[in-house]
């Protein structure tokens, strides 16, 4: 095992995991903020990559490619709200159907189940090969890392104004926002827009990255995001109280899965085993608290004087 | 303020479980009212309430309230005209969100929700003043967050809620039986308070009959859906304990048999 290889791999995975924590951020918005599983994100994050791919390669500039695919999250994101809220379908059962059409949609865009696209013949804001030996504004460890700063400072931003508090209230309590005058379902849905439009644009990013789009580049994307979640709370929950810094925290809680990752293939695991492996952590985390709740709560005494 | 014109509302009809809750039920309010609200379990309390707040939509019958048809409204959008608290205090307050953020959600009910900043520094004045009146040393925590605060803390945060933009009516569902009996009379001291400084037309429910002869103007007793007594004015300050109960059992041929009303006299 040499060291060397280990070190040589860790900016590329560091920039893999700030890609795909902007993903995760989209997952903390439904997951945390509105207190809802959107298993979407499997399938929008590759709809994020094939809108994407299938515009630059018909000659469209990347930026516009990339907010085409936001928006294509959106879209996706909308119909999901649809099911959920207009439909009255529980929002894990319609995140799944979504997902689930939106494989076929993903095939329709790319005509295909992969496509590539040449980082010397067209202009692409991050790749792989532009992690070493390139002009530091080029990097593309600093370009996600500007995009993850400014994507966090505006949903900051966001989430302080009147229509992101409602938002917040609502994931929060139902009943209280509703008679505070909060239409609940309309936040719903726009919150699953946000969250998705921010997946399909990591997908967009990770399409860049490594090069191609895939009809699989989605699979198990939601487990990721809960580990960067996850790990960001447990690694810096103590320190990050405000809202802008949990944000952060997601970030790197998926850099640091993404490190992690590294080390763990560089020590040599079968890397089939590797989803198997994400899976059961995962698992694991989600029911910390439950147990902590459990088995080692202290007794409380209820109600309390005013 | 508020007219009710023959509402009927049945639940899981065509099921074993089927419950005809409101039963052709009418109701006019004067603008000022404060009418307390007593009745057995299931005799339609909650469900008058929550006809009135839209929490689902009534099989017939009309609901104004200041002149406006809201029968059609969604639940949302008639919380413009109305202030709630609910029995539970889980329920009127955001546990995760700031003191200073849920008063702010509230003072914005029944307006369009913008991208202006949910809450401006010019408010947290109000807030302080508000909170201050109530006594309990909120005014200092402001950034706390809610979910730290007792039961007691909590129902008079969401009684400020419900009255910081003054509401056509306010509906109180039995918001102190969740209380210890020390807190509930405080809470209770606090809605007198509020509700007679603002003269806002109220719906209380409680279940304890001294508090409804004593507090309010008008009280209404129902029963089956229906309401099966309504006094105001001097002749409800007459009354008492005992001429409800006889009242009761009278208009229902039925003894007041419930456990709960009986050991709060």
């Amino acid at each position: 095992m040499d060291i060397m290889i280990l070190i040589n791999a860790l900016p590329g995975a560091a920039a893999q995991g700030l890609i795909w924590g902007i993903m995760a951020i989209g997952v903390y918005i439904t997951y945390r903020i509105l207190d809802v599983a959107d298993l979407t994100v499997d399938g929008s994050m590759c709809t994020g990559g094939a809108v994407f791919i299938m515009m630059m390669l018909n000659g469209s500039n990347v930026w516009v490619s990339m907010a085409a695919a936001f928006g294509a999250g959106m879209l996706s994101g909308l119909a999901t709200g649809l099911f959920h809220t207009f439909m009255g379908i529980p929002a894990i059962l319609s995140g799944i159907l979504t997902q689930l059409g939106l494989w076929s949609v993903n095939l329709k865009i790319m005509g295909k189940a992969n496509q590539a696209i040449n980082v010397d013949k067209y202009s692409l804001l991050v790749s792989l090969r532009f992690i070493k030996n390139v002009p530091f504004y080029k990097n593309t460890i600093l370009v996600v890392a500007l995009t993850s700063v400014v994507l966090i400072l505006i949903l900051y931003w966001f989430f302080g104004t009147e229509l992101g508090c409602s938002l917040r209230a609502t994931g929060c309590n139902d009943k209280m926002s509703r008679a505070q005058g909060i239409n609940t379902d309309f936040c719903r849905v726009l919150g699953l827009m946000i969250s998705n439009g921010l997946v399909a644009l990591s997908g967009s990013l990770l399409t860049q990255y490594q090069g191609f789009a895939d009809i699989n580049m989605g699979r198990g994307a939601i487990v990721i995001g809960l580990a960067a979640v996850i790990i960001g709370e447990a690694v810096f929950g103590k320190v990050f109280r405000n809202f802008g810094f949990k944000l952060l925290a997601v970030s790197l809680g998926s850099i640091i899965y993404y490190l992690v990752l590294q080390v763990v293939i560089w020590l040599g695991i079968d890397t089939d085993l590797l989803k198997l492996l994400s899976a059961l952590v995962v698992a694991v985390f989600l029911a910390i608290p439950v147990w902590q709740e459990r088995y080692f709560s202290k007794p409380v005494k209820k109600g309390g004087n005013s | 303020m508020l007219e009710i014109k023959n509402i009927s509302k049945t639940f899981n009809p065509g099921t074993v479980n089927e419950k005809q809750a409101l039963r052709g039920l009418t109701l006019t309010l004067k603008d000022g009212d404060f009418v307390t609200v007593i009745g057995g379990n299931g005799a339609g309390k909650s469900t008058l309430l929550n006809a009135i707040a839209g929490t689902w939509k009534v099989d017939e019958g009309q609901i104004l309230i200041d002149g406006v048809d809201v029968t059609k409204y969604p639940e949302h959008k008639r919380a413009a005209f109305l202030g709630r608290v609910f029995q539970d205090p889980m329920n009127g307050t955001a546990a995760t969100m700031g003191i200073e953020e849920n008063l702010a959600l509230a003072l914005r009910r029944g307006d369009k929700r913008t991208l202006k900043p949910g809450i401006v520094g010019a408010e947290r004045k109000l807030y302080r003043d508000m909170l201050a009146k109530l006594g309990l040393g909120l005014e200092n925590r402001l950034t706390s967050k809610v979910g730290l605060l007792s039961g007691g803390q909590r129902q008079a945060l969401t009684l400020l809620m419900a009255t910081l933009k003054k509401p056509k009516l306010l509906l109180l569902d039995e918001h102190t039986a969740a209380l210890d009996p020390k807190t509930a009379a405080k809470v209770l001291e606090t809605t007198e308070n509020i509700v007679n400084q603002d003269h806002l037309t109220t719906l209380m429910i409680t279940h304890n009959m001294k508090d409804a002869i004593s507090i309010g103007n008008r009280l209404i007793m129902m029963n089956n859906g229906q309401i099966i007594f309504d006094v105001e004015g001097e002749e409800k300050k007459k009354l008492t304990v005992e001429d409800l109960l006889h009242k009761f059992a009278q208009a229902s041929g039925e003894e007041f048999a419930n456990d709960r009303m009986m050991l709060t006299n």
